[in-house]
């Protein structure tokens, strides 16, 4: 078995959509005047500061984000081979009667998105959840799940795989579709 | 961080029998969750849903307060079922073994045993014929690996890194299932550990693992960054080890002219329950540098770490 790799968002393409999802945020969010940003961890994070950065740019204001971690809330706990470890819940804001933007790097299953909701609402009770996603996988969900803003739609096979790859400094580097190819 | 990979370490065991069967990477392992569920239990909503298809029973063959509590607290906190035990009302009385009691338990579905029994070993043979996840919560006289992991979270907390620290047990290592725990988990962290207390109640073996022993208590005091004081077990003591505890305070209790006296602060350490005025001073125990309780606060997420890891092995 071989894997072949087709890159799906490159470096520009990213740029763009950051600047319209944060226009996209600012239209519906009433120029954040009760809206945070909360991030899927691990590689929702590094999105949800991408935008944080740019709404700054565009707002001049500070612009409230966090990160949530969902370890304790997924449902795939010991169906796994190894465990899944935990990685850093940051909410140092209250998010209760906050209008939150859940943030993440892919929306596949649903899955996660399920888990972070039930993460979120451990911390108190939101006004609203939206969720924001670069890449929506569409037609593969498991649960009835949909991002409200999504950078690119892309078409996959449930035996492909999406990855965002963030360097080392966590700046965006692109997009690839992983295929397996059975020869 | 490598950001492209999701960390999926596990343990090298299936069973929590005691420290010495563990490595240096499954204590980190541990305190690295433990980290997670302590920021959990100091928010609003103190409970995850991890563990809400698991199932553990507490099997108490001899009394224990806090253990419990605070085994009982991880597990619930996990949503885990919880069932409990005591032998003392309960059929061992009648007779029972102690395989047929457990067998009897684990046929209502059990999927972990966290057991404190009086027998050393106790775990290690029950191990050997059970299917269920095993967490020793003290066997006798010999380990309490729990207690020491929380002891060692603690320290950690508060020192950074152990390697090269200096820490002396005080008290009844005789007696003390603690001890030992503690010096095969602080030695595999890297420390330096000695004990001091009346020779009658210092195991004689106990330089084999490389732990010599202090007489005098002021001299310990001065050579280490942590004293873990130890209760004296007068409940254990068939024959008197010391003439009176008057006198055993007097040699080898921790008051306050004994800590100023020394050149810089020193955390204190005691497992609990304390004798007031015995082992330690209320000053001392009551103080700042005391961390008597953030060890109680440490017990809950290190029990919850330690039971999601073994958890996790578990495959139905």
């Amino acid at each position: 078995m071989s894997a072949s790799k087709k890159e799906i968002l490159n470096k520009k393409a990213f740029e763009v959509s950051i600047s319209r999802l944060s226009k996209e945020l600012i239209e519906n969010h009433d120029l954040f005047n009760n809206s945070v940003i909360v991030g899927v961890q691990p590689r929702g994070v590094f999105l949800a500061n991408r935008l944080q950065k740019e709404l700054q740019k565009l707002l001049k204001k500070d612009i409230i984000a966090g990160a949530i971690d969902t370890t304790f809330y997924r449902d795939d706990f010991r169906r796994k081979e190894s465990p899944l470890l935990p990685s850093v819940t940051n909410l140092d804001f209250t998010i209760e009667d906050k209008r939150v933007i859940l943030v993440d790097d892919v929306l596949f299953t649903g899955r996660t998105t399920r888990a972070a909701m039930d993460a979120l609402l451990a911390y108190g009770r939101p006004l609203s959840i939206d969720l924001l996603v670069l890449i929506d996988r569409r037609f593969s969900r498991s649960l009835p799940i949909q991002a409200d803003h999504v950078g690119l739609y892309v078409d996959t096979l449930s035996t492909e795989k999406v990855e965002v790859i963030w360097d080392e400094s966590e700046n965006f580097e692109h997009v690839v579709l992983i295929k397996n190819e059975e020869k | 961080m490598n950001i492209n990979n999701m960390q999926t370490k596990e343990l090298s065991v299936d069973h929590l029998l005691g420290i010495e069967h563990i490595t240096k990477d499954d204590i980190q392992l541990i305190f690295e969750v433990a980290d997670s569920f302590k920021r959990i239990i100091n928010r609003p909503i103190k409970k995850v849903p991890s563990l809400r298809d698991i199932t553990i029973a507490n099997l108490f063959f001899e009394n224990s307060t806090r253990t419990k509590l605070s085994f009982e607290l991880a597990e619930k906190r996990l949503s885990a079922d919880v069932v409990n035990f005591s032998a003392s009302n309960s059929s061992v009385k009648k007779g029972e073994t102690l395989i047929d009691t457990v067998n009897n338990i684990l046929s209502m579905k059990v999927d972990m045993v966290v057991m404190r029994h009086p027998s050393p070993g106790a775990h290690e043979f029950l191990s050997r014929h059970i299917d269920a996840k095993i967490i020793n919560a003290g066997d006798g006289t010999h380990e309490h690996p729990t207690q020491a992991l929380l002891d060692a979270y603690s320290m950690r907390e508060k020192l950074g890194d152990l390697r090269g620290k200096n820490i002396v047990i005080v008290g009844d290592v005789l007696h003390s299932r603690v001890a030992l725990s503690n010096i095969f988990c602080l030695q595999k962290l890297g420390a330096n550990v000695k004990v001091c207390g009346p020779l009658t109640l210092i195991p004689k073996y106990l330089h084999e693992l490389g732990v010599e022993t202090i007489k005098n208590i002021e001299e310990a005091l001065n050579w280490c960054d942590v004293a873990n004081v130890l209760r004296i077990q007068l409940e254990r003591q068939d024959i008197k080890f010391f003439p009176s505890i008057r006198e055993y305070s007097q040699q080898f209790g921790i008051n306050k002219e004994r800590l100023e006296k020394l050149g810089e602060e020193i955390v204190i350490m005691h497992p609990g329950p304390i004798n007031r005025g015995v082992e330690i001073t209320s000053d001392v125990a009551d103080s700042k540098q005391a961390i008597i309780l953030d060890q109680v606060e440490n017990g809950v997420a290190v029990r919850m770490a330690i039971i999601y890891l073994l958890a996790s092995k578990i495959h139905k």
